[in-house]
C-alpha cells in the first residue's frame, strides 16, 4: 500500500486571542482529555496509574506535572493532560470498575486572564467567583450564558474554560463581548 | 445663569459647567448635574406633556423616580430614541434633544385635548362598556383605533445600536437605597469586612438629604456627610457602590435584579461602554432602605402645570438651585411642606400662603414659617387650582365650606404625607401590615432574609433611622459570618422630624362633584372614577384597580395607590385594611428590553454550532439549513443549478458512484462498563447481549408509554463498550433520558455514559464506489465483504489517524461512516474527497440524504413519527426483541389502545400522476366527495421527488394503513383532489441487493 498522507489537525479557533478591559482571552493548545468514571474501590489504583490523585472533594482539582484531575461529580473526573501524556493508556491496565473515554477533541479550552477575568466570566456564569468561594484550583461544571462549560481557576486572575467544540464560537464570542465591559 | 429661574448661591451645581439642550426644538441651557426636569424649570418651563387619556396639559410633579406626568422622548440619533423617559430621572448632557409627547400638532395646541371636553363619555370602565357592540366591530374598528390612539411616546423604528451588559454578583449584604439609612447600614456592615453592595437610583447618594437642609451628622451637614460616607465606602475593597442603579425585582432566595444606567447621562459614551448593565445579585441578607414617597393632595385640577410635590420644589431649590415660581402657594396636611415654604422664602421667593388642612398645626416648622411672615391658613383647603397651561391662582375655602378666596400663585406645592416605599419588601413576598395610628402600610411579616430600615420602615426621625440602620448593618454582617465587629456610631446633631398626613380626596373633590381631582395622573384616574367603580359594584381593591386602571401605569401608582385605596374604602364604608392593598410587582420602575436581553443578541442570541467541515462546505457552495442549533449543509448547487436540480444530481450520483455526507451532528454516546449490554437491553427494544463485538444494530428507544422516542445505529466495540448514535435533535435529551434511567431505575448496574458527540467527526461515504474511496486511506482494517460485512464496526487508522469505521447505510447502497477525532475531520474529509474525485463521487447534503432514505422507506424519528407512533405502527416490529421480558416501554406497548386495530400505520403513497409531489402534512381521506369537514384518516409525513425512481414518493400514517395496500385514497388540496395509491414503504431496490453492490 502506498504511503498515506497523515491528516493534519485543525483545532477549532486555533490560536485566537483578544484583549479586553483588564482581561485577555486566549484559545489554548490541544490537550489530551479523558472523561473518567469510577467506583470508589478503583480510585486508588487509578490515581496511581495517572500519577495524580483523584480529588474527592466537590469543586476541587489536583494537578501534577501538566496533568490535572477535575472533580465533576461523586464518581466523575475530567483529566486534562497538557504535557503530551496519554491518560487513557495509563488507565488501560487498571482492573477496578471504571470507564475511561477519550474526549480530547470534544473540548476546546480558552484561558481568561487579567484582573477582570472573574467579572468577565460572571457576565454569563452565576457562580460566586470570589477567591473565598472559588479559590485557585477550584473547578466546576457550570454554565456560561446559554451553554455548559467546565470552569477551572488556574490563578488568582486566571481561569481555564473548557467547552464543547461546536460551542466554542459562542463561548469565545460571549467572552469577547463581556471583556469589553471589564 | 443657565436659566432665568436659577438662583445664584443656591443648589450644588457648578454655574460654569453649562450644558445645551433643546426642548421641542427650542434651544435651552442647563447645568451639568441637572435632570431634564430641573433644567426645564430653570428655563421657566412647566408645561412638558399631555396626559394619556384627556390630553390635559401636564407639568412636573416630582423630582424622582415616582414621576407620573413629565414623560418625554429623548433622542441621541434616529436609532437612539427613547420614549416615556421621566424628565425627573434623565440627566442632562450637552447636546440632548428632548421632545414632549402625546400632543399634535404642538404641545400648547393639542387637537387631542377635545377628549377633555368629551370626558363625561370617557369615565371609568368606558372601554368595557362602550365597545361591546356590534361584536364584529371590535376586531375591525374599535381595537385598531383604540390602539392607534393609545400609548404615550412613539417607539423607535430602528434596531437599537447600543449594547448592554450583564453581571452576576454575590455579597453578604445588599443595601437597596443610598439615603441616610442605606449609607449608615452599608457602613456598619462594610466595616466588618464582609462584601457589601449598595445601590441607589440617583446619580448621587443622599436620598432625602438632597433637599432636607436641617440635618447635621457627625458635625457635617447631611449632604456633605452622605458624600463623605459614599467616598469612604467606595474606597473599601469589600464594597461595590452602584449609583444610577435601580433595584427593580426581588426574587426567590434573595436574588435581586438591579439595572445600572451606565451611559444615559453621558454626552459621548465610550465605544465599549454598555448603555446599561444588568446586575443579578445573590445576597445573604438584603437591607431595604428604600425611603418614602410623598403623596399629592387630591383636589380639583390638581394636575395643572406648576402644581407639584413640596419635596420636589425643595429639591429643585436646594440641590439644583432652581425656583419653581416667583409667588408660590402651599397646600398641605403635613409638616414637611413647611420646610419647602421656609427654604423658598429664605431664597427670596414669595410665598402667598400655606393652606393647612389640619385644624391646629404646631411644631418648630410651623413656628418658623410664621416667624418668617408666611401666612398660615389652618383648617382650610385648596378646592381648585385655576389656569390651564400653568396654574394662575388657587381657590381656598374653609374645610366645612363657606366663602371662597382666590389667591394668585404661579406654583402650588402640596403634601398629603409620605407613603413608605414597601415595593421591594412586598416583592420579596413579605406581608405588609396597616398601622392605624399613622395610616400607612409598613413591613409586617418577612418572607426572606431581609430587613427594612428608615422611612420605608416607618421611621419618622433621622436619629431613629440611623440607629435602626447601624444595628441592621452590623447584624446582617454578623449573621453572614463577619469575623470582626467594628462598631460604627453616628451622632445626629440636628434633624427635621415630620408628622401628619391624610389619605384620599380633600374637600372640594367630594362625592357629589364632577370636578377632575386626579388620583392617578399617568392614567388620568380621578376621585370620581374610583367612587363610580364602587358604585357600579366593584368591591375588591383589585377590581377597582382594573376597572379604573388606577395604579396600572408605568409609575405603578407610587403616588396614587394609597389615595385610591382610601377613596374606595370611604365609598365602601370600610376600613382600609379590609379593602386591602394591591400587589406590588416587578419591575419597580420600567426596565429596558436591552438590559434584560443584554448579551443575547445577534450572534449570541443562541449558539450556532458548526461541524469540522463547515468551512469546506461553505467553500464548495453549500446552502445550509438550521437543524436545532446546528448549521448543516443542505445541498451543494453547482453553477446554474437550483435546489431541485442539485438534489436530483446528488441523489443520482450517490446511487451511481458515491457521495460524501457530513453526519457529525448525530448524537454519540459511549456506554461503558461490565453491565453495558444489560443496560442497552433495558433502554432499547432490541436484543443486545448476543450482538458480537465488531457488529452493529439499528436500535429503537421507547418512552415509558410505548411510543418511539429515538433511533440510531449502535456498534459494539468491546464486550463492555458500545458506541451509540442518536438523532441530531435527540442527542441531548437521549443522553438525559438514559442517565435519568441509569440513576433512578437501574442504579445497580455497573455502567457509565459519556457523550462523545463532539469527539468524533463523522463522514458518511455512501454508494457503490464507497469502499474504493476509503480503502486506500485505511490502515489495519480489512474492508472486504467477508471481513467487514454490512452492519459492522472496526477500529484502525485512516489518513494516519484513529478511526471508528462503521459499515452501515442510510441510503440502501453500500455505505460506510468514517468516525475520526473532530480536529482531523476536515483533513480526512479532504483526503476522502480527493479519492472520491477519482470515482465520480459528489458531496451531498441533508436534502439528498432525506430523499435517499425515503426511497428505502427508512424513517426519520420526529418526521415520520410524532410521539404517538409505536414500533408496530412504523412497521418496525422486527426491531423489538420478541423474547425480551423487560425494557423501557414494554408495558406501554401492551396498552389496549396501542394494540387496537385501525391505528395509523406507516405506508407508502404513490400519486396516480407520478409528476405530482404531495405536500408534507397534507390530510388523507377515503372519499373526497363527502361533506366538509371530511373524515381524515391520515396524513403525509414525508414526500419528495425521486429522480432515482423517476416519480414522486411519499410516506404517510394512515388508519389501518397496511391493510389498505393497493387501495386508492385521496388528498384534498386547495386546488384540487390528488389521487394516491397505498403502497409499501420501500420504493427502490426492494430486494436490498445494493447494500453489497
Amino acid at each position: 500500500m502506498a504511503k498515506v498522507a497523515v491528516a493534519t489537525r485543525s483545532p477549532a479557533l486555533a490560536g485566537k486571542s483578544v484583549g479586553g478591559q483588564g482581561v485577555s482571552l486566549k484559545v489554548l493548545e490541544p490537550a489530551s482529555r479523558m472523561s473518567l468514571r469510577a467506583r470508589p474501590a478503583a480510585k486508588a489504583a487509578l490515581s496511581k496509574a495517572l500519577g495524580v490523585s483523584l480529588p474527592e472533594k466537590p469543586k476541587t482539582t489536583t494537578t501534577k506535572g501538566g496533568r490535572s484531575a477535575l472533580w465533576l461529580g461523586p464518581d466523575e473526573w475530567l483529566v486534562i493532560d497538557e504535557a503530551g501524556g496519554d491518560p487513557l493508556a495509563d488507565c488501560a491496565s487498571v482492573k477496578g470498575l471504571h470507564s475511561a473515554v477519550d474526549v480530547s477533541h470534544r473540548n476546546v479550552a480558552i484561558a481568561v486572564t487579567g484582573p477582570n477575568a472573574a467579572a468577565t466570566i460572571n457576565a454569563g456564569c452565576p457562580q460566586d467567583l470570589s477567591l473565598d468561594a472559588f479559590p485557585v484550583g477550584a473547578a466546576s461544571r457550570t454554565v456560561l450564558g446559554k451553554v455548559e462549560m467546565v470552569l477551572l481557576r488556574t490563578g488568582e486572575d486566571a481561569f481555564r474554560i473548557e467547552c464543547w467544540r461546536s460551542f466554542s464560537d459562542y463561548v469565545y464570542g460571549f467572552l469577547s463581548e463581556a471583556a469589553r465591559d471589564g | 445663569m443657565a436659566g432665568s429661574y436659577r438662583i445664584s448661591g443656591q443648589g450644588r451645581l457648578t454655574p460654569a459647567k453649562t450644558a445645551r439642550f433643546t426642548f421641542d426644538g427650542k434651544p435651552m441651557t442647563g447645568l451639568a448635574g441637572d435632570t431634564v426636569a430641573s433644567a426645564l424649570l430653570a428655563n421657566g418651563v412647566h408645561l412638558v406633556g399631555r396626559s394619556f387619556k384627556y390630553h390635559r396639559p401636564r407639568g412636573i410633579l416630582s423630582a424622582g423616580a415616582e414621576e407620573p406626568n413629565a414623560l418625554v422622548t429623548i433622542e441621541r440619533d434616529a436609532a437612539r430614541k427613547t420614549p416615556n423617559v421621566r424628565a425627573t430621572v434623565q440627566e442632562l448632557y450637552d447636546g440632548l434633544t428632548v421632545s414632549s409627547q402625546n400632543r399634535w400638532p404642538s404641545l400648547s395646541f393639542d387637537v387631542g385635548a377635545v377628549n377633555d371636553l368629551a370626558s363625561p363619555f370617557f369615565s371609568a370602565g368606558f372601554y368595557y362598556k362602550t365597545f361591546m357592540w356590534p361584536k364584529a366591530a371590535w376586531k375591525k374598528f374599535y381595537e385598531p383605533n383604540i390602539r392607534a390612539a393609545a400609548g404615550l411616546g412613539v417607539a423607535p423604528d430602528q434596531a437599537d445600536p447600543d449594547h448592554y451588559s450583564a453581571r452576576y454578583s454575590h455579597c453578604e449584604v445588599l443595601v437597596l437605597g443610598g439615603g441616610a439609612a442605606g449609607l449608615a447600614a452599608a457602613l456598619a456592615a462594610a466595616e466588618t469586612g464582609v462584601r457589601v453592595i449598595i445601590c441607589d437610583e440617583q446619580a448621587d447618594f443622599g436620598g432625602a438629604l438632597r433637599y432636607e437642609k436641617g440635618a447635621v451628622i457627625d458635625g457635617q451637614d447631611g449632604w456633605g456627610w452622605a458624600q463623605a460616607t459614599v467616598a469612604k465606602l467606595a474606597a473599601m475593597d469589600n464594597v461595590q457602590v452602584l449609583s444610577r442603579t435601580t433595584a427593580f425585582g426581588y426574587y426567590a432566595q434573595n436574588f435581586v435584579g438591579l439595572v445600572e444606567r451606565v451611559t444615559d447621562h453621558l454626552a459621548r459614551p465610550g465605544r465599549d461602554e454598555p448603555r446599561e448593565r444588568l446586575w443579578q445579585v445573590r445576597a445573604k441578607r438584603v437591607i431595604l432602605a428604600t425611603g418614602a414617597i410623598e403623596r399629592h393632595m387630591v383636589f380639583a385640577n390638581n394636575d395643572r402645570p406648576g402644581v407639584m410635590l413640596a419635596s420636589a420644589a425643595r429639591t429643585f431649590l436646594n440641590h439644583y438651585g432652581v425656583v419653581v415660581g416667583k409667588q408660590v402657594g402651599v397646600y398641605t396636611a403635613n409638616d414637611s411642606a413647611y420646610g419647602a415654604a421656609i427654604d423658598l422664602k429664605k431664597a427670596g421667593v414669595g410665598v402667598a400662603a400655606i393652606v393647612d388642612l389640619r385644624d391646629n398645626p404646631t411644631g418648630p416648622l410651623v413656628d418658623e414659617a410664621r416667624a418668617l411672615g408666611i401666612e398660615v391658613n389652618h383648617g382650610r383647603a385648596v378646592t381648585s387650582a385655576n389656569g390651564s397651561q400653568r396654574i394662575k391662582s388657587m381657590t381656598v375655602q374653609a374645610k366645612g365650606g363657606g366663602a371662597e378666596r382666590t389667591i394668585a400663585v404661579d406654583a402650588l406645592l402640596m403634601s398629603a404625607g409620605w407613603t413608605p416605599s414597601v415595593h421591594m419588601f412586598s416583592q420579596s413576598r413579605g406581608k405588609v401590615a396597616f398601622d392605624d395610628a399613622t395610616k400607612r402600610f409598613l413591613p409586617g411579616t418577612y418572607a426572606q432574609d431581609c430587613v427594612s430600615v428608615g422611612a420605608c420602615n416607618g421611621s419618622d426621625s433621622l436619629e431613629d433611622t440611623l440607629e435602626q440602620a447601624l444595628a441592621a448593618g452590623a447584624e446582617a454582617a454578623k449573621n453572614a459570618g463577619a469575623k470582626s465587629s467594628k462598631g460604627v456610631s453616628l451622632k445626629v446633631e440636628a434633624s427635621e422630624g415630620w408628622s401628619g398626613g391624610m389619605l384620599g380626596a380633600g374637600p372640594g373633590a367630594g362625592a357629589d362633584t364632577k370636578v377632575k381631582a386626579f388620583v392617578d395622573y399617568q392614567n388620568d384616574v380621578t376621585a370620581k372614577d374610583i367612587r363610580q367603580a364602587v358604585h357600579e359594584g366593584m368591591r375588591s381593591i383589585e377590581h377597582v384597580k382594573r376597572f379604573t386602571t388606577n395604579g396600572m401605569a408605568t409609575d405603578q401608582g407610587k403616588t396614587s395607590n394609597m389615595h385610591g385605596l382610601a377613596i374606595a374604602a370611604e365609598a365602601l364604608d370600610k376600613d382600609i385594611p379590609q379593602v386591602g392593598l394591591t400587589t406590588f410587582r416587578a419591575p419597580y420602575t420600567p426596565v429596558t428590553f436591552g438590559a434584560i436581553v443584554n448579551h443575547a443578541r445577534h450572534g449570541l442570541f443562541d449558539p450556532t454550532r458548526k461541524t469540522a467541515t463547515h468551512n469546506w462546505a461553505e467553500g464548495h457552495g453549500a446552502v445550509f439549513e438550521d437543524v436545532g442549533q446546528w448549521k448543516r449543509a443542505w445541498y451543494f448547487p453547482r453553477a446554474g443549478e437550483d435546489m431541485h436540480a442539485a438534489v436530483n444530481r446528488e441523489c443520482v450520483t450517490v446511487r451511481k458512484a458515491a457521495g460524501l455526507f457530513d453526519a457529525s451532528t448525530l448524537g454519540k454516546i459511549e456506554v461503558v462498563g461490565p453491565d453495558a449490554a444489560k443496560f442497552m437491553e433495558l433502554l432499547y427494544t432490541n436484543p443486545w447481549e448476543k450482538l458480537e463485538v465488531g457488529r452493529c444494530r439499528y436500535g429503537i428507544m421507547l418512552r415509558e408509554d410505548g411510543f418511539i422516542y429515538d433511533d440510531g445505529v449502535v456498534g459494539r466495540l468491546a464486550p463492555d463498550r458500545f458506541h451509540v448514535t442518536t438523532t441530531t435533535g435527540g442527542a441531548a435529551r437521549v443522553m438525559n433520558h438514559m442517565e435519568d434511567y441509569l440513576q433512578t431505575e437501574f442504579p445497580n448496574l455497573d455502567v457509565w455514559l459519556t457523550s462523545v458527540s463532539e469527539q468524533w467527526a463523522v463522514i458518511a461515504v455512501q454508494g457503490p464506489n464507497s469502499r474504493k474511496i476509503i480503502e486506500p486511506l485505511v490502515e489495519g482494517i480489512d474492508m472486504s465483504d467477508e471481513a467487514m460485512p454490512h452492519m459492522s464496526v472496526r477500529e484502525g487508522k485512516i489518513s494516519g489517524v484513529p478511526t471508528r469505521l462503521f459499515r452501515m447505510s442510510f441510503t440502501g447502497d453500500r455505505g460506510f461512516e468514517v468516525n475520526v477525532p473532530a480536529d482531523f475531520g476536515r483533513a480526512v474529509w479532504e483526503a476522502l474527497w480527493a479519492e472520491g474525485q477519482k470515482h465520480g463521487a459528489c458531496a451531498y447534503g441533508t436534502e439528498a440524504m432525506h430523499v435517499l432514505r425515503a426511497e428505502k422507506g427508512y424513517i426519520i424519528v420526529g418526521q415520520d413519527t410524532d410521539g404517538t407512533v409505536t414500533p408496530n405502527d412504523a412497521g418496525l416490529d422486527w426491531a423489538v426483541g420478541k423474547k425480551k421480558t423487560d425494557f423501557v416501554g414494554i408495558r406501554g406497548m401492551m396498552r389496549p389502545d396501542l394494540v387496537a386495530k385501525g391505528r395509523r400505520q406507516l405506508v407508502g403513497l404513490k400519486t396516480r400522476d407520478p409528476r405530482t409531489v404531495l405536500e408534507e402534512g397534507a390530510q388523507i381521506v377515503e372519499n373526497p366527495k363527502q361533506a366538509i369537514p371530511m373524515k381524515m384518516i391520515g396524513h403525509v409525513t414525508s414526500s419528495y421527488w425521486s429522480e432515482n425512481c423517476d416519480r414522486s414518493i411519499a410516506m404517510a400514517l394512515v388508519a389501518g394503513g397496511r391493510d389498505r395496500i393497493g387501495e386508492t385514497l385521496y388528498v384534498p388540496m386547495p386546488d384540487g383532489v390528488i389521487e394516491v395509491e397505498v403502497t409499501g414503504t420501500m420504493f427502490f431496490d426492494e430486494k436490498g441487493g445494493r447494500l453489497n453492490g
